[in-house]
Formats: structure tokens, sequence, C-alpha cells
């Protein structure tokens, strides 16, 4: 009798065991086809975009006049900048696929650039002809390779899902056809060298400055311990450590790290080799309270700025996070303010100590600057501005544009309806350099009911 | 928790206390502070007030003292005959209380929600909300919970520059969800709770603190699997994690 029951109930368990697991298995291919469709989509979509590009940009190099140029180049920015995306959904984060997405970056910032421009005022160069004739020669080479891919995976009913597998488990080794056909891909673009571009490329890509521009010995790692120490004020028992900085960094630098031993309170920096000057420093810890205003903990800034041995600063933003103070300074020269030479400075408002200098963009781009004279006066730059524009402040400034190239201008701060714009007018040809529209503070969303 | 007991009894003491006696507490005026632009808090809660009373200032009164609320105290020290430097000093502060009201509670009679004194919107760095400061967040506190808040900036400032460089997408977004990128999104501890830490060293390095001498990688030499990455020119180390180019 309990025989009977006892397999009647093993019975039922089993067969709701297999049902279940047969549910989690359904349910579970189900969401590996939606992960693998998705990358499908990805994978066909650039290759399509890839033919696209190549087509496009086939069609530009016939066309002559503005009219039909500029529409085709934007045409040609838009189509880079989708299939851009389509990479990045793609699961080749462990493949080295970087040469590929740098290509399509190099042709988006080249077509944009083409495009924007007045090309009735100043037609495409000769060079500029010769670069696009490179990149559809090379587009072509791309859009070739990934259609030999996309055929292997159409042919053969290759998963996405497999290539990310592969990758994970770390055996690049594996045969697989999906990985190998991108790295033949990437190899290709690879063999294009920056020179085949034409000088139009040069100056595109953001340039790393390297902090060339600083002058001075190297510094020892004594001496990087004298100048940390200048910034956190941390008396007696304390552990310092140093490390220099790796083989990949393209400058030299001292990684100084100082503990407190008593209250085990850590703040770290890093410090140039070349005269060692601070490239960001941090000291963290928890702001509970309030107890001094804004303005006093800009006054502090400051100060410390100045015992530190920056000249000629100037603050121009101050913000407020929960119980820290955050103030964006920048060089000012005869009242020209020198944008990219900022320092920010983080305050605790509490007992106003310096916790936090991020000094970076100052030391890339300072240097002894001779500012020449504006060739427009201030109030033919202001009618340069939309006439809807209530100015507010005016001044000269120096800034780095679109082209990545330091232009002085004139700076307007000023409102349209409820908003707050800077505005900058190249001070030597009158075009509008740069509109940026300021910030008001966001709604906190939890409280909104 | 704590909060919501503080609240309770406020609204207890809201019932308790005479009326009378609450509008004298209600003559309330500034803090000795200089109020700057950028501030937040009960200060400027007041400032926008009481310059929305004279009708300077028309926008919400949030208690951040953003542009709109410097344009109209600039207004104000100009129609005053004052100095006009956008601060709110002792004297601009004694000239506001002279010709505005400020009833610091306005809502006595209904107890039901205590007149918020905190500030209803929050700074943000230029080109980012707190949406996006909160999904950075959250990959943050995801792949370096444990790391010192050096190595939290550092991974935040990882995925900025990667947003910037031209290998990657670029958005926050696409950098994070790139398949395979951050390990903390393949496994899911990206949806964990972030911790107050983490969104600090989100807006650190927003502001433009980088630890990691613009890194583009980052491993734990312990756990890495990959032989390539092994492959990348080294930086630094911030606690547990090797940075590369």
């Amino acid at each position: 009798m309990i025989r009977g029951i006892l397999i009647g109930v093993l019975a039922v368990g089993v067969a709701g065991t297999a049902y279940w697991g047969y549910q989690e298995h359904q349910e579970k291919n189900a969401v590996l086809l939606n992960a693998e469709n998705n990358y499908q989509r990805a994978f066909h979509d650039l290759s399509y975009q890839m033919d696209l590009l190549h087509d496009k940009i086939g069609t530009t190099l016939a066309m002559n006049s503005r009219n039909s140029l500029s529409p085709s180049l934007t045409e040609v920015w838009r189509i880079t900048s989708e299939a851009h995306s389509n990479v990045g959904q793609l699961p080749l984060t462990l493949l080295p696929f970087n040469k590929t997405e740098e290509f399509l970056a190099n042709i988006g910032n080249f077509s944009y650039r083409t495009a924007v421009r007045d090309l009735d005022k100043e037609p495409l160069s000769k060079d500029e002809y010769n670069s696009l004739k490179t990149l559809y020669k090379q587009s072509g080479d791309i859009q070739n390779e990934l259609r030999n891919v996309q055929y292997m995976v159409l042919k053969n009913n290759l998963r996405w899902m497999d290539v990310e597998l592969a990758l994970a488990s770390g055996k690049e080794s594996t045969d697989n056809t999906i990985i190998d056909g991108f790295k033949t891909v990437e190899k290709t673009v690879s063999g294009y060298d920056e020179s085949d571009h034409g000088p139009t490329f040069t100056n595109m890509q953001k340039k790393d400055e390297n902090f060339k521009k600083i002058k001075g010995k190297i510094i020892s790692r004594q001496e990087a311990i004298t100048i940390a120490k200048k910034y956190m004020k941390i008396d007696g028992n304390s552990e310092v450590k140093v490390t220099e900085s790796g083989k990949g960094s393209d400058y030299g630098f001292y990684s100084v790290s100082i503990k407190d031993k008593k209250s085990g309170q850590e703040a770290s920096m890093d410090i140039t080799k070349k005269a060692g000057h601070p490239i960001w420093f941090i000291n963290h810890r928890d702001v509970k309270k309030q107890l001094l205003s804004l303005n006093d903990a800009d006054n502090k800034a400051a100060a410390f700025l100045k015992e530190t041995g920056f000249k000629d600063l100037e603050v121009f933003e101050s913000t407020q996070y929960d119980n820290i103070g955050v103030f964006n300074f920048v060089t000012t020269l005869n009242g020209i303010r020198i944008y990219p030479e900022a320092v920010k400075v983080k305050v605790a408002l509490d007992n106003g100590d310096i916790i936090g200098i991020s000094a970076e963009e100052y030391l890339k781009s300072f240097q002894t600057r001779s500012i020449e004279k504006p060739a427009i006066s201030m109030e033919q730059a202001r009618a340069k501005v939309n006439p809807n524009f209530k100015v507010m402040e005016d001044r000269q400034a120096m800034i780095v544009n679109k082209l990545n190239e330091e232009v002085l201008c004139y700076e307007f701060l000023g409102t349209i309806g409820d908003d707050t714009y800077r505005i900058f007018i190249n001070a030597k040809n009158g075009i509008e350099e740069e509109v940026v529209k300021l910030k008001n503070a966001e709604a906190i969303y939890e409280d909104v009911i | 928790m704590f909060k919501k007991k503080v609240l309770l009894k406020f609204c207890i003491l809201l019932f308790i206390v005479p009326l009378s006696f609450v509008n004298t507490n209600e003559a309330h005026a500034f803090s000795k502070q200089v109020i700057q632009r950028g501030a937040v808090g009960e200060d400027v809660i007041e400032l926008q007030s009481r310059l929305k009373h004279i009708g300077f200032f028309t926008g919400k009164i949030d208690g951040v003292f953003g542009w709109k609320t410097y344009w109209a105290l600039r207004n104000f020290q100009y129609e005053f005959g004052m100095p006009i430097d956008g601060l709110a000093g002792a004297a601009t502060k004694a000239k506001l209380v002279k010709v505005t009201k400020y009833n610091s509670n306005p809502k006595v009679a209904t107890p039901k929600k205590p007149a918020a004194k905190k500030p209803a919107a929050a700074n943000t760095p230029n080109g980012y909300s707190q949406n996006d400061i909160r999904l950075m967040a959250n990959a943050v506190h995801g792949e370096s919970r444990g790391e010192p808040y050096t190595g939290q900036v550092a991974v935040a400032a990882v995925i900025l520059n990667r947003v910037n460089s031209a290998s990657f997408p670029n958005t926050i977004s696409g950098v994070i969800f790139e398949p395979g990128a951050f390990t903390a999104v393949a496994d899911g501890q990206i949806w964990l709770t972030p911790n107050e830490n983490s969104k600090k060293a989100v807006v650190d390095a927003i502001n433009g603190w980088d630890p990691t001498g613009e890194a583009l990688y980052y491993f734990n030499p312990d756990t890495a699997t990959s032989g390539w990455i092994w492959g990348r020119p080294q930086i630094k180390r911030i606690g547990k994690h090797i940075f590369c180019k």
C-alpha cells in the first residue's frame, strides 16, 4: 500500500520535474535566440551600411557642385555614425577591432568637416579629393571582407553566441569563421597608414599633448614626496608609497599615496616627473555637514592655488554637490580668459580642506603665450550674435574650437528667454565658433509626486 | 529610516505646537553666509522666494542657485543701485529682507506635508543628467565595489575615456552595454544598488579627475582570463586593477 503511494508520488514528482525542466529549457532557448537575433541584426546592418558607405563615397567623388556635395557628405557622415554604433553592439570587445572603428570615425570626421564648410568659398582641395579617393578604395576593401564573412555566416548558419562563448572562454585560438573574418578586416584596415589619408587627416583625431609644453628638470622620488606633502596636510605618522608610471603612459609621472596611520585616511596624487607639477590629487572622505558657505570655500581654493604656485587664475564656475564645493579656475591674462588652461578644485564644506585637484587640462595647454590683437571690434562681433540674445557680460577669451585649434574669441554671456548661453565669436574673422547652452539645475525626480 | 522618524516627529510637533508659536518662529532670515552661484540649500530657497516676491525671479523655487537666480539677483542689485556682483552678501541680503516678505513655513495649516525646506533640484555637471550619473554609478559599483575611492574614480574615468575615444561607442550607455566590455554587465552585478561613494566617484570623473593617465582598459590580474589584455601597454595600478592603454 505504502509502496504504491510512494511510487505514485515519485512518478508525479518525476513528471513534474520533467515538465518544469522542459519549460526552463524552452525559456532559455527563447532568450538565447533573442540575443542571437540582436547580434545578427547588428552584424547584417553593419555590412549593409558598409555597402551603402562605399556607394555613397563613390557618388560623392563624381559630384562637383556644392549643392549636391554637402548633402552627400552629410549622408556619409550619418552612415559612418550608424555603422560605428552597430560595431559597438557586436561582441567583439575582446577582439582587437579598434582600427576599423577608428577608420569609421576618421571618415565621419572628414565628411562632417567638409560638409559643413562653405564649399562655394572653399571648394574641395586636391588633397582632400585624393583623400576621398583613398577612402573610397579602402571602404571598398572593408566592404569586400565583410561581405565574405557575411556569406560564410549565412551559408553555414554560424551563430554569434558561439563567438561570444569562444571569446569569453579565452580560447581565441579556436577555429571560428566569424572571428577569423573580423581579424582579416582589422588587418586590412591596419594596413592603411595614417599617411595614406593625406595631410587633411592630421589634426583630426584629438591630439595627445603629453605635457610637452612643460619645461623643467626631472625630479626625484624624494622631491615628489615633498611636493605631495604640501597638498595633503597629514602630520606626523604617515605611510608613504611612491610608484613610477608604467610603459603605457605617454608621459612620466610618480604616483604618491600617503596614509595617515592614526585615522586611516589615505590621499593619493600623480605628479609629473618633469618639473613636478600635480596632475590630480584626491583626498576623499565623507563630508557630513555644511559649515562653510560656497563663497568661503571659493576663497580657500583660490588661496590654496596661489600657495601651490598656480598663477593668474580666476574662478569662473562654482558648484555645490551635497557638502562639497567644486570650483573651476581658468587662467586670465589682461582680462582674457584662457579656457583650455583650467584647474578644478574640490573643497570640503565642513572645514575648508582641499580634498581634490585636477590640473591635467591645465598642464596640457599651459604655455607662455603672446596673444594677438583682435582684428574686429567688440561691436562688430556683437553684431554677429543672434539678435534675440540679450548680452549680460562680454570679454575676450581663448578657446579650443572644433578643429582643435586655439582661437581668440569675443565671449558673450547672456540669455534667450529662460536659458543662459555662452557664445564665442572669433576675434579675427567673426565666425561663430561655439555656442554653449549652460545647464539649469535638474529637478530631483524622487520628490516629484 | 532615520529621516522618516524625524519627519514624523516634525508632523506631530506641527499638530501640537500652537499656531501662534509657529508664527513667531517664522521670522526667518538668512544665515550669515555670502551666497554665490552654484550654492544649494535653505538660504537659496529664501533668496529665490524673496526675489520672486518682488517679481525679479520667475522660475521655480528649487533651492539651487542657478543662472536664472543669478540674473534675477543682478537685476535686483541694478534696480536698487547696488554694486552688481551677483553675490548675495550682507548688504544685498539686508536690502532684500527690507523690501520683501518671506514666510519660511508657508503651509503651516496643512501639516500633512511639512513645508519642503529641502532643495528640490540638484546640480549636475554640464551635459550629464542625474540618470546618466546613476547608470555610470551602477557600472562603477558593480565593477569596483571594495576598491579604494581613487580606484572607483578611475573606473568611471575609463568609461568616459572610452566615450571620447574613436575606437569605442560614443555614448555612456553604448560603452557600458557593449557586449563583453564589462564583467559586471555580463553577470548582472551592474543592477546592484550603488552606494553614495560610487556616485561621488562618477561626478568626480565627469568633472575632470582622471587617476588612470588616460587608460582605456583595465583588468584584475588575479582573474583576467584573456591573454590579450596582458599585452596592452600598462600605465599604472590602482587597488586591484591594472590600467592600460
